[in-house]
């Protein structure tokens, strides 16, 4: 007996849905940054499951372009945070207000 | 082949649990340890799709690259615990988990209500195949290779820009 592919996306699902929850209660900029990684991570899952029971190589070739992408996104969003916290000596989000109308 | 669903259960629970536990802890790297916990399961679970070559690139770029980019961000910002929430934030985190639950309702109303996934009983029969550093080198290298290069040059703007954000500015 093999796992079906609605197990799969259902898991997916939760990590997203965990993810989007880290997303709006975490004050934490990195931690908030750590959470989009994660649901970034479902989609790939995602991915990789339709990838396989299809047996289509394009969702995986996708998934190895999104980490490269993902890659490029923790260096920049660090090195925002690390030039945020430079200028404000804080990381949470509701001290960090400069361009709120 | 019966070991696999049972695998898969176990997997699922340890990666739900890692992330719950990333998301409730207020050091954030306890945080981060958690998630790299997650991103280990789903290296297992891309191994259990036939995935092998993201498999390893999971666990050497998140679990590795990223992850140890984040770590470092946290000692080098040296970073405490996650101040408690003043009373009138409280309705926050009730909206927020309403929210999240009300998308996971969602998806897995569309999940049980799409006749066509549910036809997906067994892995493809090409699976084993296409999983291989051989057939996605031959794919990255052929079909894909544009997206590829644009990739090289999203990387090398990434590297710069981190630089000139990060850099100390001169007086």
């Amino acid at each position: 007996m093999a796992v079906p592919l609605t197990y799969y996306l259902a898991l997916s699902a939760a990590l997203f849905a965990i993810g989007v929850i880290g997303v709006l209660i975490r004050r934490n900029v990195i931690v908030v940054f750590m959470c989009i990684e994660l649901m970034l991570n479902s989609v790939n899952l995602t991915l990789v499951a339709f990838s396989a029971f299809l047996g289509d190589i394009a969702g995986q070739a996708l998934v190895f372009f999104v980490m490269a992408v993902a890659a490029a996104e923790a260096a920049v969003g660090l090195a925002i945070v690390i030039a945020l916290y430079r200028n404000k000596q804080t990381v949470n989000f509701d001290d960090i207000n400069i361009l709120k109308w | 082949m019966t070991a696999e669903p049972l695998l898969f259960l176990f997997l699922a629970a340890f990666a739900v649990t890692t992330a719950v536990l990333m998301i409730i802890q207020r050091n954030p790297v306890m945080s981060a340890i958690s998630l790299i916990g997650n991103f280990f399961c789903l290296a297992a679970l891309y191994l259990m799709l036939r995935a092998q070559l993201l498999a390893v690139l999971q666990i050497a770029v998140y679990a590795g690259a990223i992850m140890v980019l984040v770590v470092f961000v946290i000692m080098l910002l040296n970073l405490g615990d996650e101040i408690k929430l003043p009373v009138r934030f409280g309705f926050r985190r009730t909206v927020g988990v309403v929210l999240g639950f009300g998308l996971l309702l969602e998806l897995t109303y569309l999940l049980l209500f799409t006749p066509e996934t549910a036809e997906h009983e067994m892995l493809h029969a090409d699976a084993p195949l296409i999983g291989t550093v051989e057939a996605m080198g031959t794919a990255l290298y052929s079909q894909y290779l544009f997206p590829l290069q644009l990739t090289g040059l999203l990387l090398l703007a990434a590297v710069v820009g981190a630089v000139i954000l990060a850099k100390r500015r001169l007086p």
